[in-house]
């Protein structure tokens, strides 16, 4: 049975300096607040798992909290490019970024490998690219057919951080939408912290949701709107106007840390 | 009587007709997430619309920003997670028509997202593959979607992203791909696509008031000129109105 905490406490008992951390979310339910208390935590020398790395781990890059960064796509969806992202790699400020790329297929596959305690997951991919080269990825027979497939390996993160509409107050937890990759991010990972917009009494049966039991989760924290400027369906929507706004504040180094020591860091946490 | 149409407006109506038979297509956002929904609504009103978000028959009344915008889960037939979306739509090749854009396209239709210059030291580092490379090997057919530059339009890649043509006839087969690959690349100036023998892209359309030299000096490579050489049919009223009173929304 999941325990049902804080914020603060949920980051403060699962996340450690060092972790490999997937803060998943496809689009949606993007675990926003979290990754702002895992910076107000100043927490260090993360590996960032996710497979579109996109505003959030912007802002965690650009604050030199990653070491690493192991992901399949990295920009700001319908606007550009992501320039704290950028810069770390290009320029290597604040500070270098290792980074492991793939594919969506592959890391989407390596979820799941991870989810069923598979070492490797399986899939037609990669091949002919110059990405097999420079990524964790290699070609194997098919063992009955002889065809040419691509293994690899499971992604197993420390911590998986995700974001739900509800639980209730034995920390099972329901999401609907688009339900991304989160299912499978939670079920890899050794610790795994839900922030949701709602705890409710009882979860009402929704046709088509992806429910999770609180026995596979080690800590539940209500934060109403811990998704925004993402969204969580059907309660809060989806502010593009800054995601449009987060290229020009993005774009400079000094509006950035501004940006982020008014907005995230010096923001007293209430819960 | 309204403007005439420019070449963004002209390269969007020109994949969106690309469509009137399809009855899938895969679209990622920007231009080819407009000719997509332009064609549902001008050309193919039963066409399915599949985000990589999950999002499979949406019916967006509006350009999304982001694939994963809320209307298109509510407008969808069904939802489904990323590891079903690449495994069992994309990946078992169940859907006809993928577009696709980059920042390089070489002679065989071969795309480049990842990074301009070293990969080690890139000079611009791009967002990286998301779908592309399997959504390229399995759908039906590819068609690109990209601005014609000569950055654009490059005799050798920086980084192969995605397999197009390879290095000509007979790679795809090699690689075990089961899509058609490229069939066409959609431009603001024309539409290239593969010589059936050599699969090297060659120019097969210009568009209205564009002449072949003006696409040849746009492009890194010597490219070849078809003998049967069309000239575009502009939009129509209906096509350009359509797509207008789309984007004002």
């Amino acid at each position: 049975m999941a325990e049902l905490v804080t914020l603060v406490e949920g980051v403060r008992e699962l996340v450690a300096d060092g972790d490999s951390v997937a803060l998943e979310g496809f689009t949606h339910l993007i675990p926003f607040a979290a990754g702002h208390e895992l910076l107000r935590q100043r927490r260090r020398e993360l590996e960032l798992i996710r497979m579109t790395p996109d505003v959030l781990y912007d802002q965690m890059i650009g604050m030199g909290a990653a070491r690493k960064l192991t992901f399949s796509y990295g920009g700001n969806p319908g606007v550009g490019s992501l320039h704290r992202f950028r810069d770390a790699i290009e320029r290597g400020w604040p500070r270098p970024l290792e980074i492991e790329e793939h594919t969506h297929a592959g890391m989407a596959n390596a979820y799941a490998a991870g989810a069923a305690a598979m070492p490797c997951a399986l899939l037609r991919g990669y091949l002919g690219t110059d990405l097999m080269a420079r990524t964790r990825a290699r070609e194997v027979p098919c063992p009955f057919t002889g065809e040419r497939l691509v293994a690899v390996p499971a992604l197993n993160p420390d911590v998986a951080i995700v974001h739900a509409q509800e639980a209730d107050r034995a920390g099972n937890v329901q999401l609907w939408g688009i339900p991304g990759v989160q299912k499978e991010a939670l079920l890899a990972a050794t610790r795994r912290l839900v922030t949701v917009e709602r705890i409710v009494e009882e979860l009402e049966p929704r046709a088509g949701a992806v429910v999770i039991p609180g026995w596979v989760i080690d800590c539940v924290a209500e934060v109403p709107g811990g998704s925004s400027p993402s969204y969580s369906h059907g309660i809060t929507e989806r502010d593009n106007d800054f995601y449009r706004a987060w290229d020009r504040i993005s774009r400079d180094r000094a509006r950035f840390a501004a940006w982020m020591e008014e907005n995230v860091l010096g923001e007293v946490p209430a819960r | 009587m309204s403007a005439a149409a420019t070449p963004g407006e002209i390269q969007t109506v020109v994949a969106a007709r690309r469509l009137r038979e399809a009855r899938s297509v895969f679209i990622g956002v920007g231009r080819p997430s407009t000719a997509a929904i332009l064609a549902r609504r001008v050309h193919n009103p039963q066409l399915v619309l599949v985000y990589e978000s999950g999002t499979v028959g949406a019916k967006p009344a509006r350009i999304p920003l982001s694939i994963g915008d809320g209307e298109l889960a509510r407008t969808a037939d069904f939802v489904v997670s990323v590891p079903e979306m690449f495994n069992y739509w994309i990946g078992a090749g169940r859907i006809e028509v993928a577009f696709l854009g980059a920042a390089q396209v070489d002679p065989y239709g071969n795309l480049n997202s990842t990074v301009i210059g070293d990969y080690e030291h890139p000079r611009v580092r791009l967002p990286g593959a998301g779908g592309a490379p399997e959504i390229a090997a399995a759908c039906g057919q590819v068609i690109v979607i990209a601005p014609h530059t000569r950055r654009t339009f490059v005799e050798r890649l920086d980084f192969c992203t995605t397999v197009g043509h390879g290095g000509g006839p007979g790679t795809r087969a090699r690689l075990g791909f089961r899509g058609a690959g490229p069939t066409a690349v959609i431009t603001d100036l024309g539409v290239l696509e593969p010589d059936p023998g050599s699969r090297r892209l060659i120019l097969t359309a210009v568009h209205p008031g564009v002449v072949p030299d003006a696409v040849r000096r746009e492009t890194g490579w010597e490219l070849e000129v078809s003998a049967d050489l069309r000239v575009t049919e502009p939009p129509s009223a209906t096509e350009l109105d359509a797509l207008r009173e789309l984007i004002s929304r």
